[in-house]
């Protein structure tokens, strides 16, 4: 067990300025080795206050700047090293709701955004994921074969500063199903921490990027590899694997920061003392009580390669002590095979981070036949609902439905379609249950058309954002529908079969609105203005308190929008489309910046970087014929981008 | 006599010699090939092993002898995306077995048609002949799961079409992959008694079948497509590129010049064949009638 920071209670607006202060210098005093994390605290602190004069000035009056006053809706308690002007966890913090409190960019002047520097990672695959800055260091991770790389922001960049290369199987490379991304690393403790496709997590020295520790989760060659991005909660590294497709049986992990040892694993199906369901989980709706119904809700053993992967985002409550995150679909089976609710696939969990037990779960998709994996991220916030302030968690899932569920309980406050769904009319608020739709059933053999969202879903992984100060959630869109069904021979393993084809093709709208990156109400679950687009977005979104939303398009654009009005205030191209996250952070010049990755790639963007056929819509799993004009309007790239204002 | 190929054209002419047939005026390939460069899985028997002592590499040797060329691998797990990062990433040029109808490449003519089998051990008090014996209701059934999203093998399909579902047990078809064969562990656990009956693709059944310690009974599925649509037999081909229309021509040659020498490596590995369909997609419900191999113990 870690001496570990005092969890902090959810910050508001007043308290987090003060954190703010003792936070920004404390980086300094953690670069020195050898303090306890306890004792780092309490003295940082008095160091902050004392230091504040000196050399935390510069960085502390630029950077620091108050949120505005009125109530901050988040409880985004921020992981130990956190400070305005760093970025330590993949969603900025605990509640991922990448919000950055720095205001020296603004609707007014980020027309006047300049790129000051860019770095090539020499690998033309999708680069998903966000870079990290602590303590004058900006960390990437690239795609396979998951390269760590510093930089010296206190230089002229890019003033790379290290390398270091985990020894990745190659294997995992063949086994990936969609692309070879990373999705970032997390910082804690002096340790960058990430994880490699070949199914190890690894610690490496933020300071002298030596490895620390590395420990093997899986072996790639029964089809499971690790994509997902660390998150560290007292202690512990919280994380998950990928391939649910592939026959493995999906779980969650944590382990212990200074050693990599595993404390505790949870699997996402199978009986209840796999699935560390005890006395203490209380699921809201009755059709999630019961015993082993990571079993039952399967026939015969199939539970036991029934995918259910958690390759998505985790976030964090420190108040109510429970991290979240998803499963993803139980595609390794045809539906037919499995009749029943295939718990607990397309479930967000609520767990304890200490034991890895279940709080409560909510399965979004039973028995699903759509590919909807439910791994997306859940924001964390506390939003007025009817009169009352909840505290929710709110998840844009690949199945078209904006849910806003209280996170201490489970409850469903609001579930509303963010794009068009015709898979259910609804979902039923009573029982917790989507509505289906017969006709939009799909089953071998038959060929049901139209069926809405897509597999590639209404929003995949790639991550919105909350601004406390507009109260509403930005959301990277998809607008595709797709036709599922009819038969086409594939093979694998040598070995020959039908299959399903999945064409997709844009949704009310035509191909000019096969995208939007739009604004939510989660309290009412209503869309407040949304930016047609002609490619699905597959960046994530960054927002800040100077009123600025940033993402980028497919084909290349990175845009920054007022986060009032959806009003576009300025934008750039890039070589290559987004499909990773931008972040923002402070400058050891004190000024504040953009950084984010190009490099098309990703179940969307595969048919760049692979060379798909363009005769064949039915590739990759649909994707290509969506967007057959990707490849003529953007080319692989990877490279990552620095901007600020001039 | 080694003979130098310097070009397409070239290359089209002393084919055009070496057959009986005439030259075809076709575009030659930009530029000569030094190798015959087949993607393939480097741990999948019987098709293919990086030993290169499966029936799919037997047989691009023996394309490649045609044409004077030394053969290459670009090695990758045969698995969702293995099109994309090997053929379509130009780091070779053929992939040895596809179905007839695959349309992410170019295929040749099918040079080989087999079907699903049932494989049980020869000492049981029962016998599987078709997908509706009753027996199938009782037994503990294996097939493979291959990992594609909601897709499964035709006998998956089948056996949820019946409601038979219970007493199915998947395998990944990947299995271990860092240990030999991964694909045969459920013929494995038909001879060790876990499972009674496994539904697996005829190559797999009649190679592996043959390799266990207890007597295996191997057969095929009489009905080329089942009642509930899926089809269980399959014509196979090579694939290119779509673009290599000249490679596939001159591939079909050389099928063509060896169809006897190529069934004959699959006989070898206990492939069970069947008459290859005359015209493209063939489907709809064919009864076959043609003895088809059984592989034993006893046999080869």
């Amino acid at each position: 067990m870690q001496p570990m920071m005092s969890r902090r209670a959810p910050v508001r607006g007043s308290r987090r300025q003060a954190g703010h202060h003792a936070r920004s210098v404390k980086q300094g005093v953690q670069a020195r080795r050898g303090w306890s994390d306890m004792a780092g605290l309490a003295l940082g602190a008095l160091v902050g206050v004392l230091a504040w004069g000196t050399a935390a000035q510069a960085q502390a009056t630029l950077a620091i700047t108050a949120p505005h006053a009125s109530s901050a809706s988040a409880p985004a308690a921020a992981p130990p090293g956190d400070s305005a002007g760093t970025w330590v966890s993949p969603g900025k913090d605990y509640a991922n709701t990448r919000y950055s409190p720095l205001d020296q960019i603004t609707t007014a002047n980020v027309g006047q955004l300049k790129e000051l520097w860019s770095y090539t990672t020499g690998i033309q695959d999708g680069h998903e994921g966000q870079p990290l800055v602590v303590n004058g260091t900006m960390y990437i991770v690239t795609p396979f074969p998951d390269k760590l790389i510093a930089f010296d922001l206190s230089k002229p960049g890019p003033a790379k500063k290290w390398e270091y290369d985990p020894p990745v199987n190659p294997v995992a490379f063949g086994k990936a199903c969609c692309d070879d991304v990373n999705r970032g690393a997390s910082y804690a403790d002096g340790k960058i921490v990430f994880n490699t496709l070949d199914n190890h997590t690894v610690a490496v020295d933020a300071a002298t990027g030596k490895l620390v520790w590395s420990t093997k989760l899986g072996d790639p060659n029964t089809g499971e590899t690790m994509t997902m991005a660390p998150l560290i909660v007292n202690g512990r590294v919280i994380v998950g694997d990928s391939g649910g497709e592939m026959a493995v049986w999906g779980w969650a992990q944590a382990l212990d920061l200074k050693t990599g040892r595993v404390l505790w694993r949870a699997r996402n199906t199978g009986p209840d003392r796999d699935v560390l369901i005890g006395p203490g989980f209380k699921p809201f709706y009755s059709w999630m009580q019961g015993k082993d119904l990571g079993t039952t809700s399967w026939r015969g053993q199939q539970w036991k390669i029934g995918g259910s992967a958690s390759w998505g985002w985790v976030s964090y409550d420190p108040e109510l002590d429970l991290i979240y995150f998803g499963t993803s679909n139980p595609g390794v089976w045809n539906p037919d095979m499995r009749p029943g609710d295939n718990l607990w696939s397309t479930t967000i969990w609520a767990r304890d981070p200490k034991t890895g037990e279940a709080r409560w779960a909510y399965q979004m998709t039973p028995h699903d036949q759509w590919d909807y994996d439910g791994v997306n991220e859940n924001i964390l916030a506390d939003l007025p609902i009817n009169g009352t302030v909840r505290k929710v968690l709110v998840h844009f899932d690949r199945n078209g439905f904006g849910y806003t569920i209280d996170r201490a309980t489970g409850e469903v406050l609001v579930a509303e379609p963010f794009k068009t769904v015709n898979w259910a009319s609804k979902v039923d608020l009573k029982t917790g249950r989507p509505v289906l739709n017969a006709d939009k059933a799909t089953h071998q053999g038959r060929l049901t058309k139209d069926v809405c969202p897509s597999s590639s879903g209404a929003k995949d992984e790639q991550p919105a954002a909350f601004s406390p100060q507009t109260k509403l959630f930005y959301v990277p869109s998809t607008n595709l529908c797709m036709d599922y069904g009819g038969i086409e021979a594939r093979y694998i393993s040598g070995t020959p079969y039908v299959g399903a084809a999945v064409r997709m093709y844009a949704g009310p709208g035509g191909n000019g609105a096969r995208g939007e990156f739009l604004a939510w109400d989660a309290a009412t679950g209503k869309k407040v203005w949304g930016i047609t687009e002609k490619f699905p977005v597959w960046s994530g979104t960054l927002v800040t308190a100077g009123g600025v939303v940033f993402y980028g398009t497919l084909d290349g654009d990175f845009k920054a929008v007022d986060a009032k009005t959806g009003k576009v205030l300025w934008k750039t191209h890039f070589e290559s489309g987004i499909v990773g996250n931008p972040i923002t952070y402070t400058g050891s010049d004190g000024k504040q910046y953009i950084a984010v990755y190009s490099g098309v790639g990703g179940w969307m963007g595969a048919i760049v970087p692979g060379k798909l056929s363009i005769d064949d819509p039915w590739a990759a799993l649909g994707a290509v014929g969506a967007v057959p004009d990707l490849p003529s309007v953007t080319k692989p790239g990877g490279m990552l981008h620095v901007f600020a204002v001039q | 006599m080694r003979v130098r190929i310097p070009g397409g054209a070239a290359l089209m002419a002393i084919t055009g010699l070496m057959l009986a047939g005439p030259v075809h005026r076709i575009q030659p390939p930009a530029a000569a090939p030094r190798a015959f460069r087949v993607c393939a899985d480097p741990n999948n028997m019987p098709f293919s092993s990086s030993r290169r002592d499966g029936f799919e590499n037997r047989i691009a040797e023996l394309l490649a002898h045609d044409l004077r060329l030394p053969v290459e691998y670009a090695w990758l797990p045969q698995g969702r995306g293995f099109i994309r990062k090997t053929l379509n990433a130009g780091l070779c040029d053929v992939v040895m077995g596809v179905p007839r109808d695959y349309d992410m490449v170019r295929t040749t003519h099918p040079y080989f048609r087999s079907t699903y089998a049932f494989v049980f051990r020869a000492s049981s008090p029962y016998a599987v002949r078709t997908m509706d014996d009753s027996v199938l209701r009782r037994l503990r059934i294996g097939i493979h799961v291959i990992g594609d999203d909601y897709q499964n093998t035709p006998p998956a399909e089948a056996l949820a079409a019946r409601g038979i579902i219970d007493n199915v047990v998947g395998f990944p078809i990947f299995g271990d992959y860092g240990k030999p064969d991964p694909a045969a562990a459920i013929i494995h656990a038909v001879a060790r008694d876990s499972i009674d009956v496994a539904i697996v693709w005829g190559p797999f059944a009649g190679y592996f079948a043959t390799r266990e310690h207890v007597p295996l009974t191997v057969v095929p599925l009489e009905h080329a497509v089942d009642a509930s649509g899926q089809p269980f037999a399959y014509d196979i081909s090579l694939g290119v590129r779509h673009a290599d229309s000249a490679f596939a021509v001159l591939l079909d040659s050389l099928l063509v010049r060896d169809r006897a020498a190529i069934t004959g490596i699959l006989r070898t590995y206990g492939v069970p064949l069947l008459p290859v369909t005359a015209t493209r997609s063939a489907a709809g419900d064919e009864r076959l009638t043609v003895p088809v191999a059984h592989s034993s113990p006893t046999q080869e």
